[in-house]
């Protein structure tokens, strides 16, 4: 890879204070992000993405929180090491984010202008009437109907797709380069869902910003990412172009994810799951963490913790090709 | 919004109804005789009778309730039955000394609750969270009359900033004298209060730190003063005015342990001399006057209500 990248993380492990001391919720994450580039983070639900996600702009408690090592670079710099004044320059100025659930992201007692001008005049310095007609404008950019009187609504008043379009016009405000978005359409209707995804691939064009997709849901990863990271219990297992993770996944893991997605022929009755539960943060598994739940785990496997290594172009995991005969199940 | 008032105020009718039953039929409960304590212990049984004719209190305990209710109807809350003056005016006298207090207890009251209770959610588990709910605890236990006392002994007698004794009305002594013969018990008053209203500022906002829309804002680059300030607080402000209306209510209420040692003329004094002599008329029209006191808090607490959380100005 030679392209310069937007965003840099290298070998990121986060701890969190828990009542019994300090445990790993994430461990040696690293991935790359070039610019205008779509890149989708996957996994179940405690594998780490959306912990991932908000490392990136340091959002996590500060009091019970440990960025324990790593760097995190973004345009030469190291947010890890920004002091809070700078990155709070950069939080929703360069790199925005939106999140899951747009009915409780908003703030029920200021009104989606207050909200939008918010950044507005933070970042730009613009004046209450420029950051006005301004935030307008992002609302008929998010096409909400009826921009000029829906902006001195309150956020009850709102559907929730019309939340996450205002959350999506809160984080394009400043032209962001990169965008995160933490399951922005978990909390919504399947045909929101799509209007959402189109949105922000329309916006990610207009405004040339990229975009990390943080998402359970294998379906939106491939209608919308170009490159994919899974991840599991804290690490990053696989990653790869989109098209190639589908074809050729490497890890049983990504294997399991993909066989679990339902499908429209076959067997419509059984939906194929992957056996047992993502661990604890705090349990202890030794050699490779999805071990346990592996059917093609091998002795190996339950002693030596596995790197992640490159398996084809641009393709890396954490488990070795399998052999030929025997590999895709 | 008037609509809200008219219409609370109309609700408020059987409350106040309710009330000046209740206060009439308790009152009458208790053992003791107005007429004994006027006549005094050396009267015969014949004085006490007369007097209790005079009264009308020999004639049957509904006709009273009724002849009561009647007057007040028409706005007669009568006369007292000790001090020879009428329950109107013997109120009217007391109330600005208490308002005063309540209202200077009030505004020493929020501000510093508040801010202790925003600093201590803010930085929660830390010694500043420690502290303050220890100062609160302190506030809340530590009786009033003993703070009281030390504090009349140390500010006024040895230091001699503040008058111990005495109320120093405000048109005839004007705003310095008045304020100095306040500060005093308002500040006293205020410490338990203050306790109160930083425990409940501390849970509010501990409530709404945690919420989805705080990391928003911190999202967007605002910085922490603002998100607390701004994002946070503005939504922990209804459980606020909630506390203040009841803070409010008990103030007017009347202090008494607090005016008897600063020696106070307000309602909590009279009050007290009221039951003490049986003194129905009096006691009967204060309870009343408690009663409307928190029908009109209430309202206001409601209107606020409207104001703080735009949920509510839609329902």
């Amino acid at each position: 890879m030679t392209r310069v990248p937007l965003l840099s993380v290298e070998n990121l492990t986060v701890q969190f204070r828990g009542d019994r001391g300090w445990v790993t919720a994430i461990e040696d994450v690293s991935f790359e992000i070039g610019a205008g580039e779509n890149l989708g983070i996957v996994g179940e639900s405690g594998s780490g993405k959306s912990v991932s996600a908000l490392s990136i702009l340091r959002l996590h408690g500060r009091a019970n929180t440990r960025y324990a090592s790593g760097a995190i670079r973004f345009g030469g710099r190291d947010l890890l090491s920004m002091s809070e004044r700078e990155l709070r320059k950069v939080r929703g100025g360069d790199i925005a984010m939106i999140f899951q659930d747009p009915m409780s992201s908003l703030n029920p007692v200021l009104t989606v202008a207050e909200q939008i001008i918010e950044p507005l005049q933070l970042h730009q310095g613009l004046s209450a009437a420029a950051a006005r007609r301004r935030a307008i404008e992002l609302l008929e950019m998010v096409r909400i109907a009826d921009a000029g009187r829906r902006i001195d609504e309150y956020p009850h008043r709102l559907s929730g797709g019309m939340r996450q379009r205002v959350m999506i016009a809160i984080a394009i405000a400043c032209q962001p380069k990169l965008l995160i978005a933490d399951e922005p359409t978990t909390a919504l209707d399947v045909t929101i869902q799509g209007q959402i995804l189109e949105l922000l691939r329309d916006l990610q064009r207009e405004i040339g910003m990229s975009v990390v997709l943080i998402t359970h849901d294998l379906g939106v990863i491939a209608e919308f990412a170009q490159r994919v990271l899974v991840m599991y219990a804290g690490r990053v297992i696989e990653q790869a172009p989109v098209a190639a993770l589908f074809d050729r996944p490497m890890h049983p893991y990504t294997d399991g994810l993909i066989d679990a997605v339902p499908k429209l022929e076959g067997d419509l009755h059984r939906l194929t799951t992957i056996p047992g539960n993502i661990p604890d943060l705090a349990t202890v598994i030794p050699g490779c963490r999805f071990n346990p739940r592996c059917r093609e785990a091998k002795d190996a496997c339950r002693r030596d913790p596995p790197a992640l290594l490159p398996v084809g172009p641009d393709h890396l995991s954490r488990c070795p090709p399998r052999a030929a005969a025997g590999g895709a199940v | 919004m008037l609509r809200i008032v008219v219409i609370r105020l109309i609700q408020a009718i059987p409350v106040l109804l309710l009330i000046a039953v209740m206060a009439f039929i308790l009152m009458h409960l208790i053992p003791g005789d107005p007429a004994v304590v006027i006549a005094g212990a050396d009267a015969g049984p014949a004085a006490v009778e007369r007097i209790r004719h005079e009264l009308g209190l020999d004639r049957p305990i509904l006709e009273q309730l009724l002849n009561w209710l009647v007057n007040l109807g028409t706005g007669d809350f009568g006369r007292s039955l000790v001090l020879n003056q009428t329950v109107l005016s013997a109120v009217g006298e007391r109330l600005p000394v208490t308002m005063s207090l309540a209202m200077l207890s009030l505004a020493i009251t929020l501000p510093i609750g508040v801010f202790l209770g925003i600093l201590a959610a803010y930085f929660r588990g830390s010694w500043i969270d420690a502290a303050v709910m220890t100062l609160a605890l302190v506030g809340v236990s530590v009786p009033a009359f003993w703070i009281g006392i030390l504090s009349v002994i140390l500010f006024s007698v040895t230091l001699g900033w503040f008058p111990s004794a005495g109320y120093a009305p405000l048109l005839a002594d004007g705003p310095g004298a008045w304020l100095s013969s306040l500060i005093q018990p308002a500040f006293i008053l205020s410490l338990f209060q203050i306790g109160f209203l930083a425990r409940m500022t501390r849970s509010g906002m501990l409530d709404v730190l945690d919420q989805d829309f705080i990391r928003t804002a911190r999202a967007k680059g605002v910085s922490e003063w603002r998100t607390v300030g701004r994002h946070a607080f503005r939504n922990a402000l209804v459980g606020v005015v909630t506390v203040a209306g009841i803070i409010l209510s008990l103030l007017i209420g009347g202090s008494v342990v607090i005016e008897q040692v600063f020696a106070l003329p307000g309602i909590g004094r009279l009050v007290v001399q009221a039951i003490l002599a049986r003194d129905y008329p009096l006691i009967q029209g204060t309870m009343l006057l408690f009663g409307f006191a928190f029908v009109v808090i209430n309202i206001c607490v409601d209107l606020i209500y409207l104001w703080v959380d735009p949920r509510v100005r839609y329902d």
